[in-house]
């Protein structure tokens, strides 16, 4: 490939007495964006992970290549965020185009003072790259490159994991198992989970290829383009001059045919014009599906990220859902495994994002009937949707290339305590990354800067100066106006915060509780749904 | 919550149906499909209420698997 040079990370042959391992707490299969992002979350919190992976490189082609709000402020959180943001290309704006005619665009970037943008574009093999060179620096992570997981055993106590390598296999004991071995997952076909949803009968044909083109980075989508006899089709910029062009081809195709560099070239040609000079980095045909397990904890096995769930790629709620996956288990499990917390903990990790990943299924679904009609009569309202889009802005909200990712509001969660507030961000909100200042600390700009990852409370108003409370989970009290500044107001406002107010705020930086003026015993109160019985 | 008006709030029902057919009568159909989908979608946002919306719907959808 012309622009990346696939590192190959270091392969060590199992030594272990017996071909047994020593127990490991946690066992993470699969180190990809996913996979990856979980172990350093658990490491932050001082728990100690083996990843295993059965290759010894990163993301075969660009892949997953738009990475939203969400995840970068995840990243930021894990410290990982800066070279994704340096290299990848920043973009906040889609353009919708039918029959060769610009439609409308729209804006994905709620708040201009937040943090991150939107999206950036980066190719899979950085982000995961990124991901290992910071796992590496964790001696809390052992990555073991080239150790695929063969079988497994669960027990009430644990799972035990037959792994082979290339010297040979080893058993692997461990209290708990993570399976981000993504859509294919080992795990989840070992366990004979069903993995059942909806087939989408089309094909489409993903072409990243290397051109000098100016402009800016905008995410253009063509329903029923004027050069050629594609359905749709989709333009993206990523890093190092690398264009993501993804060509809707239908169901009945010849695939063999279709990938032949000279077709793929043809349809390239039309699309990018005649004069443009480019080279074909990576091409992939693919079709997909929206599917589900059942369940996302089994016991001692949870599944994250597409080993979970799967989704079509309109939207890119795949990669980030499983982002979100990971920083949703990473403080639990952690809480479990230092027996600070129950194991029901963990219940809510399946409750929380089985409901996200059902929204994300459910507007991939949508995307999907949309850009890919099932009958002849839902081609023509669609074509309706799209006729009228041009001049009525009310079609232009019908008009559906995909509902990019947004993060998930765990409203129906369990573990959500008041919400006597009413802003737009309530319990189960993630807390966004709106503009602060820190007296005598200049480093510190936004929100999600002070979170940490712990237990927050955000005290506002005089009634709440005073507040005192100690948890055994660990609780850091921010006053407003003294431990920060809310310059703008827009904390307040995005909490609904008149004049007192405490925020409870989760480890993964989601709200949890909305008060005005509580007492120390209901906050505890609150909490107490945490811990469970440990 | 408001629900669908059974009763007529046409003021001119025969000038307004007369200009119904005109519109339609003389398309293909397929245009005639592609002008009640584009007329279905002006008008539900007009009304822009949900439950009205499900209501006629529900409505226009009724008894039609029986026809053949």
């Amino acid at each position: 490939m012309a622009t990346y040079q696939y590192p190959v990370y270091p392969y060590h042959p199992p030594a272990f007495a017996d071909g047994l391992a020593p127990t490991a707490q946690v066992v993470i299969v699969g180190g990809g964006q996913v996979g990856l992002t979980m172990a350093l979350d658990l490491a932050q919190r001082g728990v100690a992970s083996v990843v295993l992976d059965e290759d010894n490189t990163v993301s075969d082609g660009s892949r997953a290549i738009c990475q939203a709000k969400r995840t970068l402020e995840i990243w930021d959180r894990l410290g990982v965020a800066a070279p994704m943001m340096a290299k990848g290309v920043t973009w906040n704006e889609g353009h919708v185009f039918y029959r060769g005619e610009r439609l409308y665009a729209f804006n994905m970037q709620e708040n201009p003072h937040s943090k991150f943008p939107a999206f950036i574009n980066i190719q899979q093999y950085y982000v995961e790259q990124f991901l290992v060179e910071q796992a590496m620096q964790q001696p809390l992570i052992e990555l073991r490159w080239c150790h695929r997981v063969t079988g497994l055993e669960t027990a009430p106590a644990g799972v035990c994991l037959t792994v082979e390598t290339p010297d040979g296999i080893y058993t692997q004991p461990c209290d708990w198992l993570v399976a981000a071995d993504g859509v294919r997952s080992t795990i989840r076909r070992q366990m004979g989970l069903s993995f059942s949803g909806q087939v989408f009968e089309d094909h489409f044909l993903i072409a990243d290829i290397i051109m000098q083109r100016e402009g800016p980075a905008i995410r253009r989508f063509y329903f029923d383009p004027p050069w050629g006899p594609e359905a749709s089709a989709l333009m993206h910029r990523q890093s190092d001059n690398v264009w993501r062009l993804d060509f809707q081809l239908g169901w009945n195709v010849d695939r063999d045919e279709e990938l032949r560099d000279e077709n793929v070239f043809a349809r390239i040609r039309r699309m990018i014009g005649p004069d443009t000079p480019f080279e074909l980095e990576w091409k992939s045909l693919y079709t997909f599906q929206c599917r589900s397990i059942e369940r996302y904890r089994h016991d001692r096995v949870l599944f994250i990220g597409d080993a979970a769930h799967q989704v079509s790629p309109f939207g890119a709620r795949g990669g980030n859902g499983g982002v979100q996956d990971a920083d949703n288990l990473g403080w639990k499990l952690a809480l479990v495994v230092q027996g600070r917390a129950g194991q029901a903990l963990l219940d809510s990790y399946d409750d929380e994002r089985r409901f996200a990943a059902a929204e994300n299924i459910l507007n991939s679904t949508r995307a999907t009937d949309f850009i890919t009609p099932k009958t002849p009569v839902s081609e023509v309202y669609r074509n309706a949707v799209l006729d009228l889009a041009r001049d009525f802005p009310f079609a232009r909200t019908l008009v559906n290339s995909g509902r990019l990712s947004v993060p998930a509001h765990l409203t129906e969660s369990s573990l959500n305590g008041a919400d006597e507030l009413r802003g737009s961000v309530r319990p189960g909100s993630p807390v966004p990354a709106l503009p602060l200042s820190v007296p005598d600390n200049a480093a510190v700009s936004h929100l999600t800067d002070i979170l940490g990852d712990g237990f927050t409370l955000l005290c506002f108003g005089p009634a709440n100066a005073e507040l005192h409370v100690d948890s055994p989970l660990g609780l850091r009290l921010l006053h407003a106006g003294q431990d920060f500044r809310d310059s703008d107001g827009s904390i307040a406002a995005a909490f609904g915060v008149r004049d007192n107010a405490v925020v409870l705020v989760r480890p993964d930086q989601h709200v949890m509780a909305c008060w005005r003026t509580p007492d120390p015993a209901t906050i505890l109160g609150a909490l107490a749904k945490i811990r469970g019985e440990c | 919550m408001s629900s669908l008006k059974h009763e007529p709030c046409i003021s001119d029902p025969d000038g307004f149906y007369q200009e119904l057919i005109d519109a339609v009568q003389r398309l293909s159909p397929d245009d005639a499909l592609a002008f009640s989908a584009r007329l279905n979608l002006l008008l539900a946002n007009h009304i822009g209420d949900r439950t009205v919306l499900r209501e006629a719907i529900e409505a226009a959808r009724k008894g039609l698997e029986n026809r053949k």
